[in-house]
């Protein structure tokens, strides 16, 4: 069942073009039911998987590579599929009416399904490697999706800095796993986590650790990565709820929770998670303040949650891990529906400046009843599941077992801020008299505001029965730790000090609200434009730009003496150094019977060599060098080579004829180099001569070491049927060289093509 | 530049020369030769042709696009190769048998001929994209 899910969606992707070509009006009901049905097939399994037995499916795929499709549901994947399915399900049909008529509606489903079975390929994958590969793929789907409106510059270059940071920490991630992988001597996660004891004991413990966490953090956009999630804002608003709020970002939490019984509870793993996840957090939370934008808004607040998650994770008491768990979750319910929600407003009024819209809860009531009911979640009002989420967060971070007052500190103030945020989102624009925005304001239709306050009435249902969740998300927790044991949910906990935080924070956050204009030079104080300027990614990949700039205009000069030099000091010189210093060059020289004919072939071949030098028109160095050719054509001949001999005439004779077409299109013979070069190039010329005689010299000796050739030599017969053995090596032993060889011919062949006849309509011959 | 002589030898020559470039091919399994020597003494032919002609007479000779002998020959060198994976067998596993055709004495015929058959086109594709393109100019 999970390979059939995951593998039928990329499958899915593929179809899903033709499904709105055929079908465009109903594209968005058809195809919304694949990731419905999946849902509906995940949860069937919840009540095994919360009965504490994982399901699992095991397919070879490269075994030779310890590369299997093997697939694990416990509960921690469960809960991440279920959200990817089920808040998949609603994008899917949500896409549908937000890009309405969109000529490339087809592309984006292709995209976000490619991304939605990776994403379900990660959380699901037990081995090692398939999950890297699911991981990969998720920023690439990622790029595809920031990048879909890609006739803006402003898209395509936040889609290139989400897929450059994302993907360069994919590299160190693939790293760390296999050192993980080979540390703990196995490429399944489930394996992995067992070893916990030998892998913190491990003396790569450290390396491996920091590699995963760049992985993770640069994922999860965590402090100093985090750039490039408010500016994959780009994306549609869909793929923002989708994959920057509710699923992709979490895929480092989700990476980190599932290693946690293998890497986790030592202090570099503590100080880091909480220090980077404190510092996003609070980073994450003050600018959000700052902006005006609802996506970019929204956009900061998920980065302080992560920093949450990750903060969290890191203090990794048992009541942090179920709050990390808990908060996860509520975050995926209010902040998808927020996203969604800043999609209607943005649909319907043109807008989504906060400081030009306001009153718009006469004109779209259900639209406002759902972003109050998410923003109260966001804010962590009693009775919405957010509330038990902040609730649980401030529990643990009181407790915490390192400097408890500093992250409770940090805690209380990172959510005053986001309360703040959740009132400009989700109170502001839809309280007091009209704004001003570009078109009046009208009610979405059903299709866009049904699937956010789906979402928002799913926090309130979880928020007033928590009970329905907590087998799940028990089950959960034992992925993270074994043994963690059952989470209780309730609403109420009780007059305590969590309580006592919650509503200072919201009277505080009320007050940040209601003055923010006040602190508005503080948040912009934060982030300076010569901080950004300095560390931004423009900056950076002009950087690089430069620095790729400078080397090719080094090594691609344009000049054929300049390349043709390059070359041959580099081979040559390395050949040359690696002959001295192995000392093979003082081997003595083979010895054997010289006839009169060789010599005097030898002879004509040399001067013949020295004509193509002297000569002072191009047509006699041609012929000379012709000359050259057929000389050693006949030395191969002499020497019981036929083969060789055969092709080297022919090809002389081809190379001849091409050089005489080339002559016909040159100026006429001049001098260019001066002595000096000519100097250099004789010098050039005599080191590659007697380097290349050293080396047929050597290869005369009698090899040290048993060669192949008898092997082939003694089965060209037997095995392949044929008696000319160089053409048998061609053709069948080594058969995979050769066919790599005839495709480089093949692509010189069709360069020369285009070089000569392909030209840009209207550019005359040159 | 019409040379009477040219042609009239060329007339002579291209056949020979491509029925040369035939055997080659064949006999490369046993004898000097095969499908790289072949495609160039082919290419050669037509390289004559071209220049006791002209380049357009040598092309209508030649009947295919010289790029598409390339990718013909490149198709069939790597369908050798894949056809083996169908039964399970590594890329580019060879196949023989014997073939007694009008009881003539045994002939072996294997899958490196078509291999073969591949590079020689390929081959001759490229030397007359060289040589055809250049004399166009």
């Amino acid at each position: 069942m999970l390979t059939a899910l995951v593998l039928g969606g990329f499958g899915a992707a593929l179809l899903a073009p033709w499904v709105v070509r055929f079908a465009p009006r109903r594209a968005g009901w058809l195809l919304m039911l694949l990731p419905l049905g999946a849902f509906v097939a995940f949860a069937r399994t919840l009540p095994a998987v919360t009965a504490g037995s994982p399901r699992t499916e095991r397919l070879a795929w490269t075994p030779q590579l310890d590369l299997w499709l093997s697939f694990r549901l416990d509960g921690l994947a469960l809960l991440f599929a279920l959200l990817i399915t089920g808040i998949g399900a609603l994008v899917t049909l949500y896409a549908a009416h937000y890009l309405a008529g969109h000529p490339q509606l087809g592309r984006f489903y292709a995209y976000l399904f490619l991304f939605m079975s990776a994403m379900l390929g990660v959380v699901v994958a037990d081995n090692v490697l398939a999950m890297f590969i699911c991981w990969e793929l998720t920023s690439l789907s990622s790029y595809a999706l920031v990048g879909f409106e890609h006739e803006r510059p402003q898209a395509r270059r936040s889609a290139l800095q989400a897929l450059l940071v994302t993907v360069a920490g994919g590299q160190a991630l693939m790293a760390g796993l296999l050192m993980l992988a080979s540390m703990g001597g196995s490429f399944e996660l489930s394996g992995l986590v067992g070893q916990g004891e030998a892998l913190r004991a491990h003396p790569l413990y450290l390396p491996a650790l920091l590699l995963v966490l760049a992985g993770a953090f640069t994922k999860s956009a965590q402090v100093p990565f985090h750039p490039w999630l408010p500016g994959a804002m780009e994306a549609p608003t869909p793929v923002s709820a989708y994959l920057h709020s509710a699923t992709m970002v979490k895929a480092g939490v989700y990476l980190l929770m599932r290693l946690h019984p293998a890497l986790g509870d030592t202090v570099p793993w503590a100080l880091l998670l909480t220090g980077v996840g404190g510092a996003t957090m609070l980073w994450g939370a003050a600018r959000a303040l700052a902006e005006v934008d609802l996506k970019r808004l929204l956009a900061y607040a998920t980065l302080s949650v992560l920093g949450v998650l990750v903060m969290l994770l890191g203090v990794g008491t048992p009541a942090a891990l179920h709050a990390a768990l808990v908060y996860l979750l509520a975050h995926a319910l209010y902040k998808g529906a927020l996203f969604l929600l800043a999609g209607v407003v943005d649909h319907e009024t043109g807008t989504r400046d906060v400081t030009r819209l306001s009153g718009l809860g006469r004109a779209m009531p259900f639209t406002a009843t759902a972003a109050g009911l998410a923003a109260l979640g966001m804010a962590g009002v009693l009775p919405v599941f957010g509330f038990i989420g902040k609730e649980l967060v401030y529990e643990s971070v009181l407790h915490a077992p390192r400097s408890a007052g500093l992250v409770t500190a940090a805690s209380v103030l990172a959510f005053v801020l986001l309360v703040a945020v959740a009132l400009m989102v989700g109170v502001r624009p839809f309280l007091g008299g009209p704004g001003t925005p570009p078109r009046a304001p009208h009610e979405a239709p059903p299709g866009l505001w049904g699937q956010p306050l789906l979402l928002a009435v799913l926090g309130l249902v979880c928020g007033l029965a928590p009970g329905l969740l907590a087998p799940l998300l028990s089950a959960a927790g034992e992925a993270l730790r074994p043994g963690l044991g059952p989470l209780e949910l309730s609403l109420w906990h009780g007059v305590n000090v969590a309580l006592g935080l919650s509503v200072l924070s919201l009277a505080v956050g009320a007050a940040v609200f209601v003055g923010r204009e006040r602190l508005l030079p503080v948040a912009g104080a934060l982030s300076p434009p010569g901080l950004q300027a300095a560390w931004s990614f423009d900056r950076f990949l002009v950087g690089l730009n430069t620095v790729a700039l400078w080397q090719t205009r080094l090594l691609q000069s344009g000049s054929h003496s300049r390349y043709l030099v390059l070359v041959l000091v580099s081979t040559f010189g390395l050949l040359g150094y690696t002959l001295a210093v192995r000392g093979d060059a003082l081997l003595p020289p083979p010895t054997g019977q010289v006839e009169v004919a060789d010599v005097g072939v030898a002879l004509l071949t040399v001067l013949a060599a020295g004509a193509v030098v002297r000569a002072r028109s191009r047509l006699a160095s041609v012929t000379a060098l012709g000359v050259v050719g057929f000389g050693v054509a006949l030395l191969f001949l002499f020497f019981g080579a036929p083969d060789l001999a055969l092709t080297q005439a022919i090809v002389e004779a081809l190379t001849v004829v091409v050089f005489l077409l080339a002559l016909l299109h040159l100026p006429r013979y001049t001098e260019l180099s001066s002595g000096a070069v000519r100097l250099r190039d004789v010098a050039l010329s005599l080191g590659v001569g007697g380097v290349m005689g050293l080396l047929a010299l050597l290869a005369a000796n009698p090899p040290p070491h048993p060669t192949i050739s008898t092997y082939f030599l003694e089965q060209s017969v037997p095995l392949a049927h044929g008696h000319n053995v160089v053409n048998v090596i061609l053709t069948d032993f080594r058969a995979l060289d050769t066919l790599g060889e005839i495709t480089v011919l093949a692509v010189a062949g069709l360069g020369v093509h285009a070089l000569l006849k392909l030209r840009p309509a209207g550019r005359p011959r040159p | 530049m019409t040379s009477l002589i040219l042609s009239t030898t060329t007339r002579l020559l291209q056949p020979l020369l491509l029925l040369y470039s035939l055997f080659l091919l064949v006999s490369g399994h046993d004898e000097p030769g095969g499908g790289f020597a072949g495609g160039l003494v082919a290419a050669a032919a037509f390289t004559l042709y071209a220049i006791a002609h002209d380049v357009a007479a040598a092309r209508r000779a030649l009947r295919f696009e010289p790029s598409t002998l390339i990718a013909v020959g490149l198709l069939l060198t790597l369908a050798t190769g894949v056809l083996p994976l169908l039964w399970g067998k590594p890329l580019l596993t060879s196949g023989w048998m014997e073939l007694r055709p009008w009881g003539l004495g045994p002939l072996d015929v294997g899958t490196p001929m078509l291999f073969d058959l591949g590079v020689y086109l390929v081959v001759t594709g490229v030397a007359l994209t060289f040589v055809l393109s250049l004399a166009e100019e």
